[in-house]
C-alpha cells in the first residue's frame, strides 16, 4: 500500500520536473551562457531518480505481492516464484510504460554527461526535445495507464501472470529491446537540436555515433532473445513468424541499420546531411508508431495487450505531434547543402553506401507495407486481409541475393572516387565458384535451385570476403565481424530451411515410430507438482543410425493460476542441428501428439546474430 | 515555393495516415460479414489433405442440403483465433464443414489441426491460391455458406465469431 503511494508521488514529482526542465533549458539557452547551469544536471539526476524510485516501488509491490495495487492484482500471484515476480513487472502494459520512461530519463541523464565537448546551446536543445517527449509520457502514464491504482478491498489472490510469458530469456528481453527502441529517441532529440543549431557535421556526426551504435547494440540483442524465446517456448519451432509484433521491431532496426551506414558519410564527407536527420527522426517515429499498433489493439497479433482505446488515441496523438513537429522544424531550419565541389562518384563507397540505404529502405516498406496494409484496407474499403509469411519471403528474399553481393564489393571501395577497372577478375571467378559450391550442396533438395544456389552463393562470396578482409585488412574489425555474421546468418537460415525435417506422430508410452534411419521411442511418463504448475515429463530416447542414442525430455506444464496449457519442448542443440522434440496432449491424456524435427545449423542463427551485434559494440570502443 | 509544396503535400500524408489509424481505432478487431445473395460458387477440383484423393467440390455440396467452405492456412493468425469456434460450430450442428487450406505447407497444415482439433469432415488443399482467387475470396480466414445448388448464402470475411454461429444455425433451420 504504501509503496503505491510513494511510487504514484514519485511519478507525479518526476512529471513536474519534467516540466521545470522544460521551462528552464529554455531559459538557459536564451541566456547564452558558455557552460551548461549545474542546475540543469542535478534536475535531471533528480527526475532519473524519481523514476528508479517508483520503479523500484511497482517491483517492491510485485514482490511481496500487493494485491491492493491492481497492475500487481492483475499480473502477479503468491505462489509464482520470486524472479518472475521480479520480472512481471514490465510484463504488463503499465509496469512496461514505467521501464520506457525509465529508459528515457536514463538516456539522457548520460547523454548529458557524456557531451560535454559538444556545444552548449545543442545541449540544452536536446534537452528540451527529450523532455517534451518524457513529459508526453509522464502525462500517458499519470493519465491512461497508472501503475499504482488501489484496489479496495485488497484482494486475497492475484490473477496471474501469462505463462508463456514466465520464461527466463522473456523476462530479461524487455529491458534490452527497450534501451534499444527508446534509446533512439535520444537520438531524435540530439538531430532535432543539431538542426536548429545548424550542427550537422563530422564531429556530431562523430558524437552522435556512438549513440545510434549502443542503441542497435540492444535493439539487435533484444529482437534475438525475443526470437530465441518464440523458438522454444511457443512450440512450433520457428524463430520468426513475421507476427506484427516481431514487425514492428523489425521496423526501426531497419531504420537504425541504415542510419549506421549513413552516419559514416556524414562523418567521412560532410555529405546526406537531411538523410541523416530524416533517418534519425524516422527511426524514433517507427518505434513510437509500434507502440502504438501493438498497445491499441488496432491489429490482430498472438503478443497482446489488454487494449484500451483511450491508450491509442492518446499514442496516436502523441506520434503525430512528433511528426508534425520536426516537419515545422525542418521546414524552417533545413538548409540546401550547397557544396558543389563535393560530387558523388559512381564508383566509390559513398554511393554503396547509399545503395545499402535503398536496399534497407526497400525491406522497411515491405515491412511497413505488409504490417499496416490491412488497416488501410479496413478503413477505407471495410475488407479484411491477413498477411503472411508468403507475402514477406516473396518480396524480400530475391532482393537479398542482389543484396548480398553489394555488401561483398562495397566495403572495399575507396571514399570519393575509385575506379571499377580494379575489381579483378579473380573476385568474379570466385563468385562462380561459389555458386557452384552451393548448387553442389542443394542440388538434392526440392526447390527452385537456380535461386537458391544463386543466393546460397552470394552468401557463401560474402563470407570468404569477409574472412579475407579480417586477415589482410585488420583496421575495420567491427564492420567485418557484423558482415562476416550477416553472411553467416542468411546461410545458417538457408540450410536451415532446406535441410530442417519433422515427423508428427500420435503415440502412446512404449510405442516407436521410425523416421528417416533414426528410431523414435517413448519411454515413460512423470508427473511432478511444481510451485505453480503441475509438470508432465516425458522420457524419449532417439536412435540413429550409428547407433548413438541421446535421449529428449518434452515437457508439459498444467499452470494453476491461470489454468493454462503450455508445451516446453525439449532441444538437444549440436554444432551441425537441434533435435527438437515437443509433445501436446490430446484426448484422454494417454495418446500424445509428439512433433520430432531436426533443424540444421539453428545454432548458427543464434551465433551469427551476436556476431553481428559484437561487430557493433566493437564500434563504440574503437578509437578513431 | 517548390518547398511550400512539399511540406504541404508531406503534411497532407501525415494527416491521411493519422485519419486512417483513428478511424481505425474504432473498428479495431471487429469483423463484419458481407451479405451475397444468389451467387454461384464456382466448381473446383482439389486434393484432400491427408489421403490426396481427388474430389470434385459439386460431388461434395450435393450430398448435403448446406455446406460451410472455409479458407485457412496455418501461418494466418486469425485462423488460429477462429478454429475454437469452428469446433464449437461442428459440436453444436451437424452441418457439413470443408476446410480449403490456403498456400500452406502439407506438414504444417497437419501440424496445425493435430493440435487444435479436427472441425472439417474434409479438408481440400489449394498450394499455390488459384482456387481461392477462383471463389472470390480476399484472403484468409473467409467462410462460405453454401446450399447444394452451390448457391452462396453468406460468406463471412475474417474469423467467424459465435454471432456468426448463431446466424449460421438460424439460417440453416429457417
Amino acid at each position: 500500500m504504501i509503496s503505491s503511494y510513494i511510487g504514484y508521488y514519485s511519478l507525479i514529482l518526476g512529471f513536474i520536473l519534467s516540466i521545470i526542465l522544460l521551462i528552464y533549458s529554455i531559459f538557459c539557452f536564451k541566456k547564452n551562457n558558455k557552460k551548461i547551469n549545474q542546475n540543469i544536471f542535478s534536475i535531471l539526476f533528480l527526475q532519473f531518480f524519481t523514476v528508479v524510485l517508483s520503479f523500484i516501488s511497482l517491483i517492491y509491490s510485485f514482490i511481496v505481492s500487493d494485491f491492493t495495487n491492481e497492475t500487481v492484482y492483475n499480473n502477479s500471484h503468491t505462489t509464482k516464484p520470486l524472479f518472475y515476480k521480479i520480472t512481471g513487472t514490465w510484463g504488463n502494459h503499465e509496469g512496461s510504460l514505467l521501464l520506457w520512461l525509465l529508459v528515457l530519463t536514463l538516456f539522457i541523464f548520460l547523454f548529458i554527461i557524456f557531451s560535454k565537448k559538444q556545444p552548449t546551446k545543442y545541449r540544452l536543445l536536446s534537452v528540451f526535445f527529450q523532455q517534451i517527449i518524457i513529459c508526453g509520457f509522464f502525462l500517458f502514464l499519470l493519465s491512461t495507464s497508472n501503475p499504482f491504482n488501489l484496489l479496495f478491498p485488497a484482494p486475497k489472490e492475484g490473477l496471474g501472470l501469462n505463462p508463456i510469458l514466465q520464461d527466463p530469456a522473456l523476462a530479461i528481453h524487455p529491458p534490452i529491446l527497450y534501451l534499444g527502441y527508446v534509446g533512439s529517441s535520444i537520438i531524435f532529440s540530439a538531430s532535432l537540436a543539431s538542426l536548429i543549431q545548424n550542427n550537422i557535421n563530422s564531429k556530431w556526426a562523430k558524437h552522435i555515433k556512438k549513440w545510434i551504435q549502443t542503441a542497435w547494440f540492444f535493439l539487435t540483442i533484444g529482437i534475438l532473445l525475443g526470437s530465441i524465446w518464440a523458438y522454444y517456448e511457443l512450440g512450433w519451432g520457428g524463430f520468426w513468424f513475421w507476427d506484427p509484433v516481431e514487425n514492428v521491431s523489425l521496423m526501426p532496426w531497419l531504420c537504425l541499420t541504415a542510419l549506421l551506414h549513413t552516419i559514416i558519410v556524414l562523418e567521412k564527407r560532410q555529405l546526406l546531411k537531411s538523410w541523416t536527420l530524416i533517418l534519425s527522426i524516422a527511426t524514433f517515429t517507427l518505434s513510437m508508431s509500434g507502440t502504438f499498433l501493438v498497445r491499441s489493439g488496432i491489429l490482430n497479433s498472438v503478443h497482446t495487450f489488454a487494449n484500451d482505446p483511450a491508450r491509442g488515441v492518446f499514442i496516436l496523438l502523441f506520434l503525430f505531434f512528433l511528426i508534425i513537429l520536426s516537419l515545422i522544424l525542418f521546414f524552417i531550419y533545413q538548409e540546401k547543402e550547397a557544396t558543389p565541389q563535393k560530387k558523388f562518384f559512381l564508383v566509390s563507397k559513398e554511393t554503396s553506401i547509399l545503395v545499402n540505404n535503398w536496399f534497407m529502405m526497400y525491406f522497411l516498406s515491405v515491412v511497413l507495407i505488409g504490417t499496416t496494409y490491412p488497416i488501410f484496407l479496413e478503413v477505407m474499403v471495410d475488407e479484411k486481409i491477413s498477411i503472411g509469411p508468403p507475402f514477406f519471403n516473396k518480396l524480400l528474399i530475391p532482393f537479398l541475393t542482389f543484396f548480398l553481393i553489394f555488401m561483398s564489393l562495397g566495403p572495399k571501395l575507396n571514399w570519393i572516387k575509385d575506379n571499377y577497372k580494379n575489381i579483378k577478375y579473380s573476385r568474379i571467378g570466385l563468385f562462380l565458384i561459389c555458386i557452384l559450391i552451393s548448387f553442389y550442396l542443394i542440388k538434392n533438395t526440392s526447390t527452385e535451385i537456380l535461386f537458391t544456389s544463386i543466393l546460397g552463393g552470394a552468401a557463401l562470396y560474402l563470407l570468404l570476403t569477409t574472412i579475407r578482409e579480417f586477415l589482410v585488412n585488420k583496421h575495420n574489425i567491427s564492420q567485418t565481424i557484423s558482415h562476416f555474421g550477416f553472411s553467416l546468418f542468411v546461410l545458417s537460415i538457408l540450410l536451415n530451411s532446406l535441410f530442417s525435417s519433422e515427423i508428427s506422430a500420435n503415440m502412446k508410452i512404449g510405442q516407436e515410430v521410425i523416421y528417416k534411419k533414426e528410431q523414435i521411442k517413448f519411454l515413460s511418463l512423470e508427473t511432478h507438482k511444481k510451485e505453480n504448475y503441475k509438470s508432465v515429463i516425458a522420457n524419449f530416447e532417439i536412435i540413429d543410425k550409428k547407433k548413438n542414442s541421446i535421449y529428449l525430455y518434452p515437457e508439459i506444464r498444467i499452470y494453476n493460476q491461470p489454468n493454462i496449457l503450455t508445451s516446453e519442448a525439449d532441444i538437444k542443440s549440436t554444432i551441425f542441428f537441434d533435435k527438437f522434440l515437443v509433445i501436446n496432449l490430446l484426448k484422454g491424456e494417454e495418446i500424445f501428439n509428439v512433433r520430432y524435427q531436426t533443424k540444421q545449423f539453428m545454432i548458427w542463427i543464434w551465433i551469427s546474430t551476436c556476431l553481428i551485434s559484437i561487430g557493433g559494440i566493437l564500434g563504440i570502443f574503437k578509437r578513431l | 515555393m517548390k518547398k511550400n509544396i512539399f511540406y504541404s503535400i508531406l503534411f497532407l500524408f501525415f494527416l491521411f495516415i493519422f485519419s486512417i489509424f483513428y478511424k481505425g481505432l474504432d473498428n479495431s478487431n471487429i469483423y463484419t460479414t458481407e451479405k451475397i445473395k444468389n451467387e454461384n460458387l464456382s466448381a473446383f477440383i482439389s486434393k484432400e489433405l491427408f489421403s490426396n484423393e481427388q474430389f470434385d467440390s459439386n460431388d461434395i455440396i450435393k450430398v448435403n442440403k448446406f455446406t460451410i467452405i472455409n479458407i485457412w492456412s496455418s501461418w494466418c493468425i486469425p485462423c488460429k483465433q477462429e478454429h475454437s469456434v469452428l469446433m464449437d460450430l461442428k459440436e453444436k450442428t451437424n452441418i457439413n464443414i470443408i476446410g480449403l487450406n490456403y498456400k500452406d505447407k502439407k506438414n504444417n497444415a497437419i501440424n496445425f489441426i493435430n493440435k487444435l482439433g479436427n472441425p472439417f469432415s474434409k479438408i481440400l488443399t489449394d498450394p499455390d491460391g488459384v482456387i481461392s482467387i477462383s471463389l472470390g475470396a480476399y484472403g484468409v480466414p473467409e467462410t462460405f455458406l453454401i446450399n447444394n445448388e452451390s448457391n452462396v448464402i453468406r460468406k463471412y470475411i475474417g474469423p467467424l465469431t459465435h454471432d456468426n454461429i448463431l446466424e449460421i444455425i438460424n439460417l440453416i433451420k429457417s
